[in-house]
């Protein structure tokens, strides 16, 4: 692609592209997402491309996109513009796409989605109810767009935030545009976004530094890593309008090290811009210069910390110090330095583009505009779902999640990662945004919702977290340290049978000591998994502590597993899937457990078909 | 690896200091380890003190000082795995496989490691071999996960 020197050729480009584009040309988009990759997604996209150039009249692109966000049903194929979506599609289906959909416009039955809850087939995209309930103004053009290309993103009108703000906004301008917009922090604090970026532009000390957090390091959170592989211009038009508002000449993103997609699309999106002329001197002909370093992370959880952060991108350990001195004012190499999370970067264009008045009717009070979440755990349909701030926990996991699969209860949901809490049934009308998750003991954080049904065990999540960050904590304060591993060795206890009366009020003692004297937010929040299940959910507790019991069967050394000789027909599929070789019984028998054998995996509890096996 | 290599992966950053953990990260993903003569030479080319090099190779999870086995067995044990069971799994293949996890095998055929979260929660309870993806397993699919080859598995129970 030739340089765009300024914004007259950035409009006649586009205008180039939309009559280049063929209005018959029929768009075959599969999903290249890192769920639908690792369902063969990649197979089934060089298969179509096969048929298609076998196919001489056929009329048809294929498109490699990023992530359309319906992990569940991948791999997905989306049939444009008619919008026909293809779920759990396999390389064989692809002659038949071709044949049948593409030529004969008829639609193959096997491969519509089925709604779990209605059990309707329903062939178009936007008729699903896991779509249909969303609002993807962030997300949506993942499906329509190759990220490779950045053509394909000047085409869906990419880079004219950036060409308004260089053509007639002062940085003054684009920071109250942003203000008025109501934009808050997408990586967990919520915090004003265009307070963080005044504040930047006003600290005294040149230069200053703009920085994308993606060290994306919540586990059960994956939506940074979407929009980066999906649409990574997006993420860096956000950071170039920073930058300007801010007055910065260098950025860098930190990206973390086990996403080698994200860093690959972010890399040909930097080289694209570079040549284009996003990036480099005198962008567009305005005079503001920019551009772009990438670091990577190297597997620290306390990395995605932002004075962690920086201490990673000069190449120290990614410790926290003490932010007495913020970061906007002394960050890297003691500069100025604003950090913002991949998605709040995505919305500025947005913003730019749409205007703040379009952009703060979305959402509620406090939390404007939408939020991506990613829906996991017990849930029918695992996704990312993008939703307006202020719909309810109940909306996002049964009309978009389509609720809890097998039949199970719903338990909790789990959001904001390891600072973040669980909710209970009780607070399924809670309306989602930044404040309100905060009063209810959880919060935000990056986005991650975990479902969890009635075969969770909650003082077992509770020890899963802190066992999380007994290994992540950084070390250099001693409240995280050593007040984590001793709370995980109560927890622990607890867990095993051992616990004793008084564990909880310790836990809570302990908990408030943390939070008071942790040196970061990591460390500080760090103590919400454990309090929040103990405000919700006491009576898990009483029951390992005071029965000797985990209600929800998960703690191994409070169950035991052995087979009804009255239901037991002796089909012998247990015993078939016995790793340990604990079971043992003739043919049409009933079988047996051997308790010294038994290593509790509970296998043959979910491979039996005729409920012979108990657990207590 | 040979010293000419690691200059090129040096120079490739342009003898960065602030890119040391890429640095680092390349060399890993080559060696599947870092050894102690080529963190010596980057820290004479990076001018960096070992100690410093030493400090943050142990600090950050992607890098390992002992050798790692001909496969990489990694359990994603993000938390969206945990609710659907992956700490069974991992279990199961340290008692297969009897290494706990972060250790090699004897014979250095298999490394066990743990991963946070690689973000693909549909797929839990996740198991990569060798870049390979293995999704819903559970604990009695673990022998057949660990080899094409069912019968080196079933050998080292």
């Amino acid at each position: 692609m030739k340089k765009i020197n300024n914004y007259q050729e950035l409009e006649q480009h586009r205008q180039q592209l939309k009559k280049e584009t063929d209005p018959s040309l029929v768009y075959i988009s599969v999903c290249g997402g890192s769920g639908c990759l690792a369902f063969g997604g990649e197979k089934v996209a060089a298969a179509l491309e096969k048929e298609i150039k076998k196919a001489s009249s056929v009329k048809a692109q294929l498109k490699l996109t990023g992530c359309h966000g319906f992990c569940e049903k991948g791999p997905l194929v989306v049939i444009r513009p008619q919008g026909i979506l293809y779920a759990k599609v396999k390389p064989e289906d692809a002659a038949e796409i071709v044949s049948e959909t593409i030529v004969n416009q008829r639609i193959i039955e096997r491969l519509v989605y089925k709604d779990p809850v209605s059990k309707q087939r329903i062939v178009k995209e936007e008729d699903i109810p896991f779509y249909k309930n969303q609002k993807r103004i962030i997300f949506g053009s993942n499906g329509f767009i190759d990220p490779t290309s950045i053509d394909d993103y000047i085409g869906i009108d990419g880079y004219s935030a950036l060409a308004k703000v260089l053509k007639g906004m002062k940085p003054e301008q684009v920071i109250s545009e942003v203000e008025k917009a109501g934009l808050r922090g997408r990586g967990g604090g919520g915090f004003p976004t265009a307070l963080k970026w005044k504040t930047c532009r006003n600290a005294p000390g040149e230069p200053k530094y703009v920085i994308i957090n993606a060290d994306e390091g919540d586990p059960g959170a994956y939506m940074d890593r979407s929009v980066l592989e999906g649409n990574p211009h997006s993420v860096l038009e956000g950071l170039i309008i920073g930058a300007f508002a801010i007055g910065s000449s260098q950025g860098f993103i930190y990206i973390r090290h086990e996403y080698p997609l994200a860093l690959r699309n972010f890399r040909t999106a930097l080289d694209q811009a570079r040549k284009a002329g996003f990036l480099g001197k005198n962008i567009l002909g305005s005079g503001f210069s920019f551009d772009v370093q990438v670091n990577q992370g190297g597997g620290a959880f306390v990395c995605g910390e932002s004075s962690a952060l920086m201490a990673s991108i000069e190449g120290k350990l990614g410790e926290p110090r003490a932010k007495y001195v913020h970061t906007v004012e002394r960050g890297i190499w003691d500069k100025p330095s604003n950090l913002n999370n991949v998605e709040t970067w995505a919305n500025v264009p947005l913003i730019i583009n749409k205007g703040a008045d379009w952009y703060a009717k979305i959402g509620t009070e406090g939390s404007k505009g939408t939020k991506i979440f990613s829906l996991v755990g017990k849930i029918n349909n695992t996704g990312l779902v993008e939703v307006p701030m202020g719909v309810t926990l109940k909306h996002i996991v049964f009309d978009i999640g389509g609720g809890i699969p097998n039949k199970k209860k719903f338990k909790a949901v789990q959001t904001g990662g390891p600072s973040g809490g669980c909710l209970p049934e009780s607070l399924l009308d809670l309306q989602v945004d930044f404040d309100r998750l905060t009063d209810a003991g959880s919060m935000m954080g990056s986005g991650g919702m975990i479902v969890m049904d009635e075969d969770t065990c909650m003082v077992d999540v509770a020890r899963y977290f802190l066992n999380f960050l007994k290994d992540e904590s950084c070390g250099k304060c001693t409240p995280c340290r050593e007040g984590i591993r001793q709370m995980l060795a109560i927890l622990n206890r607890i867990t095993e049978g051992k616990g004793q009366e008084g564990d909880v009020e310790q836990l809570e003692e302990m908990s408030g000591g943390i939070m008071d004297a942790a040196l970061c937010a990591l460390g500080g929040t760090s103590p919400n998994p454990v309090m929040s299940t103990i405000k919700y959910f006491r009576n898990e507790y009483n029951a390992h502590i005071r029965d000797h019991k985990c209600p929800a069967g998960v703690c191994k050394a409070l169950v035991t597993y052995s087979i009804d000789p009255q239901k037991c027909i002796g089909c012998g599929v247990c015993l078939r899937n016995c790793s340990s070789g604990a079971i043992k019984g003739a043919k049409k028998k009933p079988h047996k457990i051997d308790p010294k054998k038994c290593i509790k995996c509970g296998i043959c509890y979910e491979v039996c078909k005729f409920a012979s096996v108990k657990r207590s | 690896m040979k010293k000419a290599e690691v200059d090129k992966i040096i120079n490739s950053y342009g003898a960065d200091r602030s890119q040391v953990i890429a640095i680092l990260n390349e060399v890993q993903d080559e060696e599947r380890y870092l050894p102690e003569e080529t963190l010596k030479h980057i820290s004479e080319r990076l001018k960096l003190p070992l100690a410093q090099l030493y400090s943050i190779s142990t600090f950050y999870r992607a890098f390992s000082l002992v050798p790692k086995g001909k496969h990489q067995c990694t359990v994603c044990m993000g938390t969206a795995c945990h609710v659907r069971g992956s700490e069974r799994v991992l279990s199961e293949l340290e008692r297969v496989l009897k290494v706990k996890s972060g250790e090699t095998t004897k014979d250095r055929e298999f490394s066990l490691d743990t991963v946070n979260c690689v973000g693909a929660c549909a797929l839990g309870p996740l198991v990569i071999v060798d870049g390979e993806y293995h999704g819903g397993a559970s604990p009695n699919q673990v022998a057949s996960i660990l080899g094409k080859d069912k019968s080196t598995a079933k050998a080292k129970k």
